[in-house]
């Protein structure tokens, strides 16, 4: 029974981690492409990744998208999250649906929709352009998990804050924010691990400076190269850092 | 600091509930007034109200002469100890204490020494730097306490601050809460259900029941020569005896007995349990013991009485007594209370 329960934990992990163990292990292969027999192993690619100043660029303006598209999106979900939480407005069950349907829309029709949009408006395809996409993207993800944290907890504790004098602004800046930290931290590196990831947005969006995802499709154009391995397992050691600095901070702190 | 508070035909419902009906109430500054009643009775909403957490939909509120009816929270000069204590989890008791200060806009040094002595004064000066998850129940309302009168508020509002704890230390910290009001000398409002609590704490007590003061006065009173059914029943276990005015005093189904009522119509005579007993100032004829217990203090004894065998009548009976079931005693009463049936 147990070996049976080990073997499907292994089967398990192999599904879903063998694509991402094959790409970064032909990411070090001696040669010019990335199949099967594995010689090797050298880094070479990965000294022509960080040598190339297209990718390195688009690896910049990856971070810059992700971290400013998630602040705003965590500002603006939280503000959100916080009013419909504590007040009763008219129509809040509306406004609540409303701000998590893009949810459920594909990201092609967002990045459409916004295409129209940005082109009625004269406003061309650029890193902005696609900054605001991911704040449409990622607003309904941080509203989400902000509202369902916000507890009567902290609703009792700003109540006492604004009886000891505190404006609505300290209130929500000394009392709330902080009391609601883990899933602020939660909300805001899932966002950031989303925006890095995007794809399609960013590529209907974006035309001279682009994200690291674009780049690494018009590399892709051109053919299969351990390189390209070499700067997919970057972005996914990008990835997993993020994942371990949540779990290190975030969550550790939460369990009391 | 200290204010009178004076609550004027204060009228408030939620949702078509009525919860308060034109109560108007003097509070002088530095008393203790207690808001006693049974849950539901509005003494939480009156309570709001002071603090401006509510807006009444009639009447006003004063404070200290001003009119704070529409004055949010935040700018009043009063402040609430909250039935959970509602510390900031995420803060060092030293900030917990100092907040009001910080909301003030004074400088980290002047309010950190407030802050200590405030700490101090609740007997928790080595416990600065701790958070508030690390406290015990008791300590937390402590620090809950030095947190609101941190700030020198003209009223200090106190929202079943007890409520939490159990019995030995909620005694305790009433003996505390005493204390330590009579030496800041703030006016204290406190909301409990607990009469006893009322009892110990209170100046006045303000009997509350169905959004209506039903009695106002100074615990004694309130206990001994209640005006209304209500805070008759409420303060404490009593007996109520039909009584209806003659001509030379009342009768009773005990018999007649030579009291005066102030107006006429149907009585209720009140005696309390530990008022009836084998000897006092009127006799209400012999009694059949129908059950005893013993509760420490006293006995508590039921009683038959031989003329009204329907009526029972609950005595304390001195420890030292040695109750007999189905033993025919002569009970006589002490301190009666004649209270008008209401119509």
């Amino acid at each position: 029974m147990k070996a049976l329960s080990w073997a499907y934990v292994t089967l398990l992990y192999g599904f879903i981690f063998l694509p991402v163990a094959v790409l970064v292990l032909f990411s070090f292969q001696d040669g010019r492409l990335p199949v099967p027999p594995f010689s090797g192993p050298t880094a070479k690619w990965y000294g022509q990744v960080l040598g190339d100043r297209d990718l390195m660029a688009a690896l910049g303006n990856s971070f810059l998208v992700a971290l400013i598209s998630s602040g705003i999106a965590l500002l603006l979900g939280f503000l959100a999250a916080h009013a419909l939480a504590r007040h009763r407005l008219p129509g809040s069950v509306l406004m609540r649906g409303l701000l998590i349907a893009p949810m459920t829309v594909s990201y092609l029709i967002i990045a459409l929709g916004l295409l129209t949009i940005f082109n009625r408006l004269g406003l061309p395809p650029s890193l902005w352009a696609t900054g605001i996409g991911h704040v449409v993207i990622n607003l309904p993800l941080c509203f989400a998990i902000l509202y369902a944290a916000m507890g009567d907890h902290q609703k009792n504790a700003e109540r006492a804050a604004r009886d000891l004098g505190a404006s609505e602004i300290r209130v929500l800046w000394l009392v709330s924010a902080p009391m609601l930290l883990p899933p602020l931290l939660a909300a805001f590196f899932l966002s950031v691990t989303f925006s890095w990831d995007e794809f399609i947005i960013a590529f209907l969006l974006t035309r001279f400076d682009v994200t690291l995802p674009v780049e690494i499709w018009s590399m892709l154009r051109s053919g299969l190269s351990p390189k390209t391995n070499a700067v997919g397992s970057l972005v996914f050691l990008v990835s997993i850092a993020l994942l371990l600095v949540m779990e290190f901070t975030v969550f550790r702190k939460a369990k009391p | 600091m200290t204010a009178a508070v004076s609550v004027q035909g204060v009228s408030h419902s939620f949702d078509g509930f009525q919860a308060l009906s034109d109560v108007s109430l003097e509070i002088a500054a530095g008393e203790f007034i207690v808001l006693l009643g049974p849950s539901g009775c509005g003494k939480t909403t009156l309570l709001s109200i002071l603090g401006g957490f509510i807006t009444p939909t009639k009447g006003h509120v004063l404070i200290g002469g001003r009119d704070m009816t529409h004055v949010p929270p935040m700018s009043r000069p009063t402040t609430t100890m909250f039935q959970d204590y509602a510390l900031f989890p995420h803060m060092s008791l030293l900030d917990n204490v100092g907040f009001g200060l910080r909301m003030r806009g004074q400088g980290r040094r002047q309010r950190d020494l407030k802050a200590r002595d405030m700490l101090a004064m609740v007997g928790l000066e080595g416990k600065a730097a701790s958070r508030p998850h690390e406290l015990s129940g008791g300590q937390r309302q402590r620090v809950a306490l030095a947190r609101a009168l941190a700030v020198d508020p003209d009223v200090l509002l106190l929202d079943e601050p007890l409520g939490a704890l159990d019995l030995k230390l909620r005694r305790q910290m009433q003996d505390e809460l005493k204390a330590i009001q009579r030496r800041v000398g703030t006016t204290f409002v406190h909301v409990t259900h607990d009469q006893e609590e009322a009892m110990a704490v209170a100046d006045r007590i303000v009997v509350m029941n169905a959004g209506t003061i039903a009695d106002i006065g100074p615990p004694a009173r309130i206990y001994l020569s209640p005006t209304s059914l209500f805070s008759a029943n409420f303060m404490g276990e009593i007996n109520l005896i039909p009584a209806t005015p003659t001509a030379s005093g009342i009768d009773t189904p005990l018999g007649a007995m030579p009291l005066k009522t102030v107006t006429p119509g149907p009585h209720h005579l009140c005696l309390r349990p530990e008022n009836i007993g084998l000897t006092g100032d009127i006799a209400l004829g012999p009694a059949r013991l129908t059950d005893a217990a013993f509760f420490g203090t006293h006995h508590r004894c039921h009683f038959s009485p031989l003329a009204a065998p329907d009526l029972t009548l609950i005595a304390h009976l001195p420890q030292t007594a040695r109750p007999e079931i189905n033993s025919v005693l002569d009970l006589f009463g002490t301190a009666p209370v004649l209270l008008k049936v209401p119509t």
